[in-house]
C-alpha cells in the first residue's frame, strides 16, 4: 500500500485516496509544434525501473494536484513536493542520492 | 523429438514411465548464432518456432533471464478472442485464434484450446453502442461475432444477474469461437518444438548489454557470456523499455501492474468466459474448477509484480454484483503481472533505429490470446528484415506520425 503525504494539507493519504497522474516534469507542446514534440510529449515516457517523479492528485481529500518521487523497483516512496515546482527540489534530490547511489539524476 | 500420441502413452504404460524424454534441452550458449531471441515467454518462443517452420532459420537461441513461460505467459487470465474493432488489431488476433484451433495438432503437444465461447456484457447504451459497431466492424472484417439479447445471455450464463441494481446486462457482443487454453502448455509446446529443431533455450540467462557495430546490432552480454548474432528480436513484455535502453533507443511504453485470481474450485458452473468491462472484471472457470478472475491495471508504474489490494476488491466487487453466487467463494492465490502499455493500447512489432535488431512489445493487458499471430508476424519481419502485411501497421514510429491503432477508445478500458 502506498502512502503519500499530501504537501498541501499535510495528510498522510492512502492510496485510495489518490489518483496517479503519470510522469511529471512533461514538456508541453501545443499547435505548430512538430511531430517528434507531440510524440516526446504525448507517448514518451522515461518508464524507469527505479527512481521516477510522477503526478498525483489528492483526489478524495483536498483535490489539488501534487508530484512525487518513488521507486517503480520496490515502491519505496522518497518524498513528495508542490506541483508548481519546476524541477524535484535540491534537498530531496540529495535524499535519494543517498539511498541510491548509482541513480543516474532526474533528466 | 519424440512424438506424443496414444501408442506412446501405451508403450510407456508397459515400461512405468522410463522412456519419456526432456521436453526440450537446456544447453549452454554458443558463441554466435542467426537469430537471437531475447525472452521466453510465449511471444520469444513463438517467434523462433514460426521462424524454423515458416522461413527456414534454426540457428536460433532464446535467452531467459528467469524460466520458461514464467512471465506473463505464466500470469494471465488465458482468455483468447479476436473481436477488436480496428482492421489490424483484428487481423493479427484473429490469425492468433486460427492458429490457436489447430496448435496442438501442429505442435503435437496439448495446449487444451477450448473455444467455448466469449461474452463481453454491455451494460450502459455507450457500450450498446460500442459493441454494436464491433460486431459490424467484424463482419466487415470476416471475423465471426454478434450481437445476442440479455435473454441470450441469460440462457449461456445461468449464474448472471442481468438485473443488476446499477447496471443491468442490455446485451453482448459474442463470439463462439473464443475461449481459454493451458497458458503453461502454449509455452511449453512452442519450447518443445523449438528444441526439436534445434535450437537453443537458454535460461537463467539475462542479458546486461546489447552491443551493436556500424549502427548495426552484433550481439548481447549476458549473464552467461556474451553472444554474437546477426540478428536480435526483443520479446520481453514488461523490461522492453530496459532492453531498448541498452540498445539505445526509446519506446512509447509504460510498464504497470495487472492483477488476477482464482478461487478455490468448485462444480462447473459456467461454460463461457464472461467479461464485463463498465464494472472492469472477467471471470471464467477452469477445467480445475476455479473461477479465475480479472480487472482492470493499477494506475502507476511498477516493475513489482504486485499491485493494490483495493484493486482486487474492485474487480471482486463488480464480479459478485454480476455473479452474486460467487459472494462467498473463497480466493486462493493472487498474483501480478508487469504489462507494458502502449498509448493506443495496441502493440508494437517493428524494426527499430538500430539495424538488424527488432522489437514485439506493448501487447499490454492482452498478449496471451496473440501469442500464435504474434510470433508469426515477428518472424515475418526478423526472416525478411521488413514487416509483412500483419505486421505492417505496428510500427514503433506511429506515434510519431499519428498512425494510432486506437483500441483503447475501441473498448473503453484496458483489455
Amino acid at each position: 500500500m502506498l502512502l503519500l503525504e499530501c504537501p498541501y494539507c499535510g495528510v498522510k493519504a492512502e492510496e485510495t485516496e489518490l489518483t496517479p497522474g503519470g510522469e511529471a516534469h512533461l514538456k508541453r507542446f501545443g499547435p505548430g509544434s512538430a511531430p517528434e514534440e507531440f510524440e516526446a510529449y504525448m507517448f514518451a515516457r522515461k518508464n524507469p525501473k527505479g527512481v521516477h517523479f510522477e503526478r498525483w492528485r489528492h483526489a478524495y481529500g483536498c483535490g489539488k494536484w501534487f508530484l512525487a518521487a518513488r521507486c517503480t523497483a520496490t515502491l519505496e516512496v522518497f518524498g513528495t513536493y508542490p506541483a508548481q515546482c519546476p524541477e524535484p527540489p535540491p534537498e530531496l534530490v540529495k535524499k535519494i542520492k543517498a539511498k541510491r547511489p548509482n541513480w543516474k539524476g532526474w533528466k | 523429438m519424440q512424438r506424443y500420441s496414444v501408442f506412446a502413452i501405451a508403450r510407456e504404460a508397459l515400461r512405468h514411465h522410463t522412456g519419456w524424454e526432456r521436453a526440450w534441452k537446456s544447453p549452454e550458449p554458443k558463441a554466435a548464432y542467426d537469430v537471437v531471441i531475447v525472452g521466453a515467454g510465449g511471444h520469444g518462443l513463438a517467434t523462433a518456432y514460426y521462424l524454423g517452420k515458416n522461413h527456414g532459420i534454426t540457428n536460433v537461441a532464446v535467452i531467459e533471464k528467469g524460466w520458461l513461460g514464467g512471465g506473463n505467459t505464466g500470469r494471465n487470465t488465458t482468455i483468447i478472442r479476436s473481436n477488436y474493432l480496428q482492421d489490424p488489431s483484428a487481423a493479427i488476433y484473429d490469425k492468433a485464434l486460427q492458429l490457436y484451433e489447430g496448435l496442438s495438432q501442429d505442435l503435437n503437444y496439448n495446449v487444451m484450446f477450448s473455444p467455448r465461447g466469449l461474452l463481453m456484457l454491455a451494460q450502459t447504451h455507450h457500450e450498446v453502442r460500442g459493441y454494436l459497431r464491433t460486431v459490424h466492424a467484424n463482419l466487415l472484417q470476416g471475423v465471426a461475432t454478434e450481437w445476442i439479447s440479455p435473454q441470450r445471455v441469460k440462457e449461456l450464463v445461468p449464474i448472471i444477474n442481468i438485473d443488476g441494481p446499477r447496471y443491468p446486462v442490455l446485451g453482448a457482443l459474442y463470439q463462439a469461437r473464443g475461449g481459454t487454453a493451458r497458458h503453461d502448455a502454449v509455452a511449453w509446446g512452442y519450447a518443445r518444438a523449438c528444441s526439436a529443431m534445434g535450437m537453443d533455450i537458454i535460461q537463467t540467462c539475462e542479458v546486461k548489454g546489447v552491443r551493436s557495430e556500424n549502427g548495426a546490432v552484433a550481439g548481447v552480454e549476458t549473464t552467461k557470456g556474451y553472444i554474437a548474432c546477426k540478428k536480435l528480436g526483443m520479446v520481453v513484455a514488461g523490461h522492453s523499455g530496459q532492453l531498448a535502453d541498452m540498445a539505445g533507443f526509446r519506446l512509447p511504453i509504460e510498464a504497470v501492474a495487472l492483477q488476477a485470481l482464482v478461487s478455490e474450485p468448485i462444480k462447473p458452473c459456467m461454460d463461457v468466459v464472461v467479461m464485463a468491462n463498465t464494472v472492469h472484471g472477467y471471470m471464467s472457470q477452469s477445467d480445475k474448477g476455479e473461477m479465475v478472475i480479472g480487472g482492470g491495471t493499477d494506475g502507476f508504474n511498477n516493475f513489482t509484480q504486485r499491485g493494490s489490494f483495493h484493486h482486487i476488491e474492485e474487480t471482486l466487487r463488480a464480479l459478485v454484483e454480476t455473479f452474486p453466487m460467487i459472494s462467498r467463494l473463497k480466493m486462493l492465490r493472487q498474483w501480478g503481472g508487469i504489462v507494458d502499455m502502449t498509448g493506443d493500447r495496441s502493440p508494437i512489432i517493428s524494426k527499430t533505429p538500430v539495424g538488424n535488431c527488432f522489437i514485439n512489445c506493448g501487447w499490454g493487458t492482452g498478449g496471451f490470446k496473440a501469442i500464435p499471430g504474434s510470433g508469426w508476424a515477428m518472424a515475418e519481419l526478423m526472416a525478411r528484415g521488413e514487416p509483412g502485411p500483419l505486421a505492417a501497421e505496428f510500427s514503433m514510429w506511429r506515434f510519431k506520425e499519428g498512425r494510432f491503432i486506437d483500441e483503447s477508445v475501441a473498448a473503453g478500458v484496458a483489455h
